[in-house]
């Protein structure tokens, strides 16, 4: 692409940009998405509730020894085969990726 | 610009939640004024922020920190004392209040306020950390007394006490919270009033309200746990119009932190509050 | 070794015992009234990270997510006390995690989660005014991009996958996609970027001048209209300034 065609492709393009520019846009700033709960800060000064949750036992979780459970919206999701965009080697991937846990 | 207020109004406020932040502006009902956590608001902009700012220039708003550590063995973090600094340079909030806690050891953030044992040696550190925190905001600090789930062999002082000697050495004022002194007393088995008289009630520049949970200990007694995450218990009403007696009008906060609830739930909670303050 | 020293090792392993001199009202020794501070630490941070990562939360369920969470905040305590940057590790840990390794999606979505929250607490930035857009200038300048933006690419439909995650979309069954998170007031905002203008905008952010960057095959208007209305430009910097 030479500088005299960029400049050109350029120029319509900021044309175009700037007509576009002051049309809605599909995301505006004035649509609230309620993003307040999640990505707030999460400091508060109060306690969690009772003293038989989390914090009560040894953390028994070991990578090896952790089962999934049927739950959660993954078991839905079902890529098609090369379809999810990858160079990956399906097992070579899942080995690299089988490190021991720290700790 | 518009004028900052330099006291927190003697009524009812309650901690900010961003999902009532439409509510708030719309329907403040009886609220005069509002708390946040210090540290929800250390980013360096967008939402949170801006939100404050508009906030601010309606209500007379107290900070209120979670995360200094003013009881820890270590030294303050100079990085976190700067950011409250920027912050409060920045709002300039009527009230700054922080936890006889503390919450971070070495590196490591523990995200709860931490018990100390009242000794010799943490008076002289929480001092030496007052200090510091008033030098550096360059205003007076209020401290909040903490919710106590055990006590300390070591202890040497009782807390009403350790927080007076606290507040003669450093010239802080404090903060008044009846929930912590109710839940306390019940899991120390002591007496909340004879707390609250012992209590430099003349120093008390703000109270704080909220719910607890019920739970018990190994031998089945009652453990009660600062959740803020119900309704204020009708005792720790009772306890409120004990100590309001003494005080006199205050600012008096609604706490509720976890299962936050609408926005005309957590309203009616702060007017609760104001039918109790006296003329 | 020091007091806080004790109860901090206590507090985070529940296998050690209760530190001495921690009292229960009788003065027995405090049994499980310390195990309220054990779940409260423990809790919060697994809460923190439950909200600040709704769609991975999602996407492995409640009891996945909690025993998975538990694991993350054992050897993750936060580096700071600003709880909003807690979590910047969550997604390489879901890396190392053997039983997720067949959902080489996961933390891609975590990452984006990440990216999102940064986004949201970035600084406010001005968009670059009118009289700057001129095609010369556009040409010969660095693009400077408002600290909210982010590119991440993914080798997975990573938008697609976050959006049908939160009810918000359908099953996804794309390929790789490449997002571009922008915050043109205060929500940040996704769009995915056909490769042309990925790679496009990986150049312009890593300071090369449209002169350099442009290829043929992107859509140059289309990517302008974006970055503009999206207010992710916010200066122009020539080499002679």
């Amino acid at each position: 692409m030479s500088n005299a065609l960029k400049t050109a492709a350029v120029a319509g393009a900021l044309a175009a940009a700037l007509t576009a520019q002051f049309a809605p846009a599909a995301n505006a700033a004035g649509q609230e998405k309620c993003y307040g709960v999640s990505m707030a800060g999460k400091n508060d000064c109060a306690a969690g509730p009772g003293t038989t949750c989390a914090g009560t036992s040894t953390v028994d979780y070991q990578g090896n020894a952790f089962k999934l459970v049927d739950a959660g919206t993954c078991m839905s999701i079902e890529l098609p085969a090369m379809m999810d965009g990858t160079m990956r080697k399906g097992s070579l991937t899942a080995l690299e990726r089988d490190l021991p846990m720290k700790g | 610009m518009f004028d900052h207020p330099t006291h927190l109004p003697a009524g009812p406020g309650v901690g900010f939640k961003p999902q009532h932040y439409a509510d708030i502006l719309a329907h403040p009902g009886p609220v005069q004024w509002l708390e946040i956590h210090a540290e929800n608001y250390m980013g360096d902009g967008g939402r949170p922020l801006a939100m404050l700012r508009h906030l601010a220039e309606r209500f007379a708003i107290s900070v209120h920190g979670v995360g200094l550590s003013i009881g820890g063995e270590g030294p303050l973090d100079p990085a976190h004392l700067a950011r409250l600094k920027h912050l409060c340079d920045w709002l300039h909030p009527a009230s700054f209040s922080e936890h006889l806690a503390w919450s971070t050891h070495g590196a490591e953030f523990l995200n709860d306020l931490l018990p100390l044992p009242y000794t010799a040696a943490t008076l002289a550190r929480v001092c030496d950390h007052i200090d510091q925190v008033q030098e550096v905001l360059g205003r007076r600090m209020l401290l909040e007394n903490p919710s106590s789930y055990l006590r300390f062999a070591a202890s040497t002082w009782e807390e009403p006490e350790f927080l007076s000697e606290i507040a003669r050495r450093t010239g802080c004022g404090l903060l008044l919270d009846v929930n912590n002194v109710f839940v306390s007393a019940t899991n120390l088995g002591t007496n909340p009033r004879a707390y609250i008289d012992a209590y430099r009630t003349d120093l008390v520049g703000e109270i704080h309200l909220g719910g607890f949970d019920e739970d018990a200990d190994d031998v089945g007694a009652p453990l009660l746990i600062d959740s803020h995450g119900r309704p204020v218990a009708d005792p720790v009403w009772t306890l409120l119009e004990y100590a309001l007696a003494q005080t006199g009008p205050k600012p008096i906060l609604i706490e509720w932190d976890n299962d936050v609830p609408d926005w005309p739930v957590l309203a009616a909670e702060a007017a609760r509050a104001a039918e109790r303050m006296p003329a | 070794m020091t007091r806080q020293t004790t109860f901090h090792d206590a507090l985070r392993d529940a296998g050690r015992p209760v530190p001495p001199g921690l009292l229960d009202r009788w003065g027995n020794s405090a049994g499980k009234r310390f195990d309220v501070y054990r779940n409260n630490v423990t809790l919060s941070l697994i809460e923190a990270l439950r909200d600040g990562f709704p769609a991975t939360a999602a996407l492995l369920g409640e009891a996945n997510f909690w025993a998975i969470a538990r694991g993350f905040v054992a050897d993750h305590a936060p580096k700071s006390p600003l709880m909003f940057l807690y979590g910047d590790a969550f997604s390489a840990y879901l890396t190392r995690v053997r039983p997720l390794a067949h959902l080489g999606y996961l933390p891609d979505v975590a990452a984006l989660e990440w990216q999102m929250r940064l986004a949201y607490h970035a600084a406010d930035a001005s968009p670059v005014t009118a009289d700057r857009l001129t095609p010369e200038t556009l040409l010969s300048a660095r693009f400077g991009f408002a600290p909210a933006v982010r590119l991440m690419r993914s080798d997975w439909p990573v938008a697609a996958i976050r959006a049908y995650a939160l009810g918000d979309g359908p099953a996804p069954t794309g390929g790789a996609q490449s997002v571009l998170i922008t915050r043109p007031e205060y929500d940040p905002v996704l769009t995915v970027l056909a490769e042309p203008q990925a790679a496009l905008m990986e150049a312009l952010m890593t300071g090369q001048t449209l002169t350099d960057a442009l290829q043929p095959d992107a859509d140059l208007p289309a990517f302008l209209t974006l970055i503009l209305q999206q207010n992710a430009l916010i200066s122009l910097i020539s080499e002679d300034e």
